[in-house]
Order: C-alpha cells, then structure tokens, then sequence
C-alpha cells in the first residue's frame, strides 16, 4: 500500500528539539550535505548528554556559517574567518562552556587559516567541524584553498591549478589532538566523532566533505547530490590512525576516511594555569570565569 | 509485522532522494506527487520491510523524514524526543 | 526604567591599585581597565600602546582574569566581542596599523550591541608611519573606519590621571550604551609620566553589564529598553538565543529586507544620538566673555593650555574649550558658542580632522581656523598663539 505518512501519533523527529523550527526549511540546496552534518550533531549531542545550556555553536560566513542560525543553542554568526578567534575568546572568558566552532572550508581554511593554526598550536579546547564542499558556495562558487586542481570553479574558469590543502595534515601538524575526515555518507561515524570530541579536551578537527550540486558539482558536471553521496560510499575508504601526510584529496579520486588522531596534550587553560600557579604560587588567582556581575 | 514505521514531512523535502538511496531495505521511492515547492517527496513502498533504523532521518538533510522502532505497536522509547 | 545612574556601584576592590602612583599614560590605562572591572583582554603588540597589555598580562593572573596575546589585530578585536558573550568586561589595545585592521570588528562590535573597548594610542602615519611619535589621525576613522551606518563613543584623554579616570567612564559607557567605545589616546599621553591617584574601590563608580530579567526562552537579545538598549544575555544561561552580523529583527534572527534595515539602523544611530548631551563631556573655560574659543583634545589641549595662558597674559578674550567626548561630537556645544563668539580655533595633531566637525556644527556662524600638524612632535604654543591673534584680527 502506497501512503504519504504523517501520522499524528508519529513520533517526533529527535532532532526538531535542537533547532530553530520557526526557521526551517532552510535555505541550502537540495542535495547539499550540511543538513545532514547538522542531523549528525544534533544526534552526537543526544548521545553524549551534554548540558544543551553549556553549549555554544559558533559560525562564520558562508553556507556552512549558517549552522549557527539553526541551531537552538546559544549561537553565533560572526565575520568571516574569525569564528576560531571569537569562539577562543568565548571560552576562554567562560570555560564552562563547550564551544563549538561550525564553518566551511574557504572560511577555516583561506581567511580563517592563521586563527585555525595558532588555535590549534595552543590546543584551545574547541571542537570545529569544517564542512568542505571544495568551494566558496554562498558568493557563487568560487575556487578556495581545498578545491582540487583542474576543478572549474567561477575564478578558476580554465580550471584550478593550485595546489590543495590537506586539511588533516595541517591541522594535525599545528597540534590538534583529535583529528577526523569524513563524508556527508558517513552519518553513523561521523556521528560518533562528534561525540568523541565532546568527550575530549582540546583543539578538535573534524572535517566532513559534503556535496555542492548547485555549484561545484554541477560546474563540473558532477550530477547531482545524490551522485556526489554515492561516489563517497563507493571511492572512501576508511583508515584509522593513518598518518596525515598521506590522505591528501584529489579530483573524484579516492577519500581516505577515518579517525587520524586522537592525542592528549593539555590544553590552553591547563598550560596557562600550570605556568601561572608555578610562578605566583599562592599570588596566583584562578578564575574559574571572567563572568562580570 | 515491520519493526518500524517512517513520518514524512512532505513539505520540508527537497527531493534530494539521500533517504530513498541509502535505506538498506528499500521502504521509500520518490512519489510522483510534488509538494507545494515542486519537489517530490519519498513516500513508502515497503512498509513491511521497515526495520525503524532512522537512517533515512540520519540523512536527511532537510528533516523530513525520520524512522523509528516500533514493539508491540508502541514507540520505541530510545528513539522518541527528549 | 530606572534612571542608569542609579545602577553605578563601587568597583571590585580586587582590580583597584588604591594609591599614589607615578605611571605612564598606558600603565594609568591598564590600571584603569582593571578598576572597571575589565577581566579579559586580547591583544597584539605595537608601539606606542604595548604597555597597556603588557602591564595587564602582569596583574591580570594576580586579580582573576584572562590575557591571551593574539596572533593578529583581527583576532584580538574579535576575541574580546566573544569574550563578552561569555560574560566578560572585555578590551583591546593597538595603535595606528592595528587599528585599521581592527575595523571590521568594530562595526560587528557596534552591528551586535556588544559592550567592549577598544584602546587606540595614535602614532605617526599613515602606514607604518611614526610607531614611537605621537598624532592624532585617527580620530575621523574612529568615528566612520567601519563600513555602513553605525555610531560611535570615543573618549580623549589628555593626562595619565585622565588615561585612568577615562578608561573607567569608557568600560561604563561601553555597558549602558550596549556599544563598543574608542579610548583615544596619544603617543604622548601613552608615555608620559605624572602622578596619578587611584583611589579607594568604594569611590569608583562602576556600570555593571545591563543583564536581561526574561527567563529562558523567552529573552529577546535586540528588544531594546525606553533609552533604545535592549539588554544583554550570556551564553551558558540557558536563554539559547543568535546574534549574526546580518541586518536583524529583535530575535537576533536574520532578516534581509528594507524594513528591517531601516528599523535597526535608526535605533543604533538614535541610541547614541539622543544621547549626545549626557554623553558630552569637554572642559569649558572662560567662554563667556570670548571672542575665540581654542577647541583641542588629547596632548594638543595641554599645549593649547600654554598658548590660552599666552594669549590671556596680553589680554585677549580667548576661551577654551577642551573636548574629553569627541565622538559622538557635541554639536550643540559649538552651535551655542558660534552663536556669539567670532571664531574657534582648531589645533590637531592631524592635517585637520575635528577642525571640518567644528566648521559643519558652526554652520557659518562663526569663522574656524585649524591649526594643522602632520605629527611626530606636539605644536609649539607659540603657533597656536599666533593663530589665535590672527583670529581676533
């Protein structure tokens, strides 16, 4: 029997209690994964039962940068590239929050790139989800640090010719303890990375690759989301514990996936504290936050 | 007897067909019916085959649609809201 | 609503140096800073305001609080904005350079409603300019460095003393206007010494953030208050509420439209504009029998002090008027002064910038002469003296 299901005695979406339902639908494409990258964090956050109150998502511009509008957490939109630095004076000035840091690819990676770096060679307790689509998608398309070579984009018309970063590798190299790459496929790891790094103190990396239909794929002839979701099942393969130098991405070539890095080190806060009490001593006053009355 | 049962939102859909794709039994197909936007939204083909794993809600990317288990007719209660 | 006012309370005796002291204008600064309560600052160093952040990297682990050293301006002035949002009396410190990378963070500052202050001692410039010699060219950009229609405090102190009493005033303004305030300092002032008294906590006025009384759920972070203010929420309170940079309605929601633009727009330039006569602060002195008035700010009003002395001496009518607000500018104060007198005076450390603000609010009632200066040394009394002669003529 064929029927349109919309039960009243339906039970609720698990996820509508985290957004801002007087905001959706959304304003991303059909067939972009950030939607579903946002369905895997509402579910890691239910299943690591952290203090929703405690949790602060922050973006910055661009399509991955409107997570922080529907999300219903105290959030955060903020410039472009400058999440990272915005989101480390958050915590810093309250460390009881968990700090989420939600963006794209152009944003962490181009303008963001030097607060990306320094954030993790100080190993501030943040955990950023870098959604990379390969492409500046709000502005219409054009080439970014990870967009692979010979990609058309619109300021790569005869094709990208630059080098891409290696996200993982970078982020690993500035000192990140939890590094992971998965695809907007992986749903299920993807989800349980997110609730790893919510159990783990320190700069936490997850990038996540998503489909762009409407530009990157269909500038490239590509297909359509969908097309995009299945070349990820088909061409990734999962290698935990790989070393970063080795999961550079090309063009529609082979994805390695996996959980990179798991490390402890301490964090900002601890290393700060520890310098400051062995200096002062007694002198010293922690402050637990800088919350004013 | 399915294990589970599915809701659509028909009108938050956006036609993506991630659901109708990766559902390992293959409840859903896009309908030839369109939503107030044009798109078409999945509907269920295969009830029976339902197992209530929620990966179609996991893929979603525009929250129309979740999966739930379902027991002796009632919810499962892992699955509902907090 | 309550009077403001009536809110002050004395400040955290923890942050107060209580005492007689001889500083430097950025050391009086940072002490300032402390005594308002500032607990978090971020910062990147440049000459000539280094000291300020240097000096609080030294006390701030001994009161309770958070220094972190960025790794660039558009960091800083970004970090101390979400430091507010997480409940901390924030401020950043730079200098010419620093303060033009600092732009987009002023208006996202001023764009969000968040109370935060930003410390520019003005060198030498443009570009890298003069880094150890003082002017005072950036007080235009102060006011419109950022992009769009947005509204600006900004303070100039002319003494370390005022480089302590005036960094508590701009930490006080910041939480009643709900805005980011411009401390603008001078290179002089930055690195002169006097003696500055820092008196008991009790007997310093704080304003404490304007906190929301709405229980969760229901706060609405750009609702504002009589005065156009609407106040302010934490993160981790449990309000679960957005701020975004996008033109906004008062749930903080995105909202792109005219209507919207215009209604938030006209309440973040009335909020400050209505304002203007209780924010107006400047030093008037014998204007009621003038025939020109010197109008100066920062370490220009301390030699125009010396050429108004001068001036008197021989028995010229000369007033003084010595702006402590430049921004947002006291249009009213000139009007009223144009109204009867001949001509102002203008000297700046600049090529002339307040000196077109004086003119506009003259509107022709009076004649204005600037007295210019490219920076790297203050003006010699005796040129500004001359200017005043030439003026009564």
């Amino acid at each position: 029997m064929i029927e349109l299901e919309q039960a009243a005695e339906a039970v609720e979406n698990p996820v509508e209690p985290f957004l801002r339902m007087d905001r959706i639908p959304h304003i991303w494409c059909p067939g972009c994964g950030i939607g579903t990258t946002v369905n895997c964090f509402a579910r890691a956050l239910l299943e690591c039962g952290v203090d929703l109150n405690k949790v602060a998502v922050v973006s910055g511009i661009g399509c991955s940068g409107r997570v922080a509008g529907y999300v219903k957490l105290d959030s955060f939109h903020t410039t472009h590239g400058r999440a990272i630095p915005f989101a480390t004076g958050l915590k810093l000035a309250n460390p009881s929050l968990n700090v989420v840091v939600y963006s794209g690819d152009g944003d962490l990676s181009a303008i963001g790139g030097n607060h990306l770096i320094h954030a993790a060679r100080r190993n501030i307790d943040l955990k950023v989800i870098c959604v990379n689509n390969f492409i500046y998608a709000m502005t219409g398309g054009q080439s970014g640090p990870t967009t692979p070579a010979s990609a058309t984009t619109s300021t790569s018309p005869y094709g990208a010719f630059e080098p891409a970063f290696n996200l993982p590798h970078l982020v690993d190299a500035a000192g990140a303890v939890y590094v992971a790459r998965w695809t907007a496929f992986h749903v299920r790891q993807l989800t349980r990375s997110m609730t790893e790094i919510f159990n783990k103190r320190g700069f936490c990396f997850i990038e996540v690759l998503s489909p762009c239909p409407t530009l990157f794929e269909r500038r490239n002839k590509l297909g359509e989301g969908l097309d995009t979701m299945k070349y990820y099942k088909e061409k990734s393969k999962v290698r935990n514990g790989a070393p970063t130098g080795e999961v550079a991405l090309g063009y529609r070539d082979e994805i390695i996936v996996g959980k990179f890095v798991d490390r402890e080190r301490p964090d900002y806060l601890d290393l700060m504290r520890e310098r400051l009490s062995l200096q002062l001593g007694n002198a010293y006053v922690e402050a637990p936050a800088c919350v004013c009355d | 007897m399915p294990k589970g049962r599915v809701a659509i939102v028909a009108e938050r859909c956006k036609g993506c067909g991630f659901c109708v794709e990766f559902c390992p039994t293959k409840v859903l197909a896009l309908s030839p019916a369109y939503n107030s936007k044009g798109y078409h939204p999945p509907h269920v083909v295969a009830a029976e085959k339902c197992s209530g794993c929620d990966l179609c809600g996991m893929y979603c990317p525009d929250f129309a649609v979740h999966g739930w288990k379902i027991a002796d007719g009632k919810p499962n209660e892992s699955v509902a809201s907090r | 609503m309550e009077n403001p006012t009536s809110l002050l309370r004395p400040a955290d005796p923890r942050g107060v140096l209580t005492g007689i002291h001889f500083l430097d204008g950025d050391h009086a600064c940072c002490e300032g800073a402390l005594a308002a309560g500032a607990r978090f600052a971020a910062g990147y160093p440049i000459t000539p305001s280094t000291e300020v952040v240097e000096r609080f990297a030294a006390r701030i682990p001994k009161v309770g609080g958070t220094f972190i050293q960025m790794e660039d301006e558009l960091a800083a002035s970004i970090a101390i904005v979400g430091a507010a949002w997480g409940g901390a009396k924030a401020f950043t410190v730079t200098s010419g350079p620093g303060f033009s990378l600092m732009m987009e963070h002023i208006g996202y500052a001023a764009m969000t409603e968040t109370p935060c202050v930003f410390v520019d001692v003005q060198r030498g410039g443009p570009s890298t300019g003069l880094p150890t010699l003082p002017a005072q060219g950036d007080m235009m950009q102060a006011r419109w460095g950022s992009h769009g229609d947005y509204e600006i405090i900004a303070l100039c102190p002319n003494s370390p003393q005022e480089c302590f009493d005036l960094t508590i005033r701009a930490f006080n303004l910041a939480e009643q206007y709900r805005t980011p305030v411009m401390f603008m300092m001078d290179e002089c002032v930055g690195h002169m010494t006097e003696k500055v008294v820092i008196p008991p906590a009790e007997e310093i006025l704080v304003y404490p953030r304007r906190r929301t009384t709405a229980p969760p759920g229901a706060y609405l972070p750009y609702r504002p208050e009589e005065d156009l203010v609407p106040p302010m929420a934490h993160a981790g309170e449990g309000h679960r509420f957005h701020i975004t940079g996008l033109t906004h309605d008062e749930r903080g929601y995105p909202a792109m439209n005219p209507e919207a633009q215009d209604k938030l727009v006209r309440r973040l330039q009335a909020k400050i504009r209505n304002a203007v006569q209780e924010l107006a602060s400047y030093e008037e002195q014998d204007t009621e029998a003038a025939e020109v008035v010197v109008v100066s700010y920062g370490i220009t009003s301390r030699v125009a002090q010396r050429a108004i002395d001068l001036a008197r001496k021989k028995g010229l009518p000369v007033g003084k008027l010595r702006l402590i607000t430049v921004w947002p500018f006291p249009d009213f104060k000139i009007r009223e002064l144009a109204s009867r007198i001949k001509a102002f005076v203008v000297p700046e450390l600049n090529m002339g910038q307040i000196v077109r603000e004086v003119e506009r609010a003259a509107g022709g009632a009076a004649k204005v002469t600037g007295v210019p200066h490219a920076g790297g040394t203050v003006h010699r009394p005796e040129v500004i003296l001359q200017a005043i002669e030439e003026a009564i003529r």
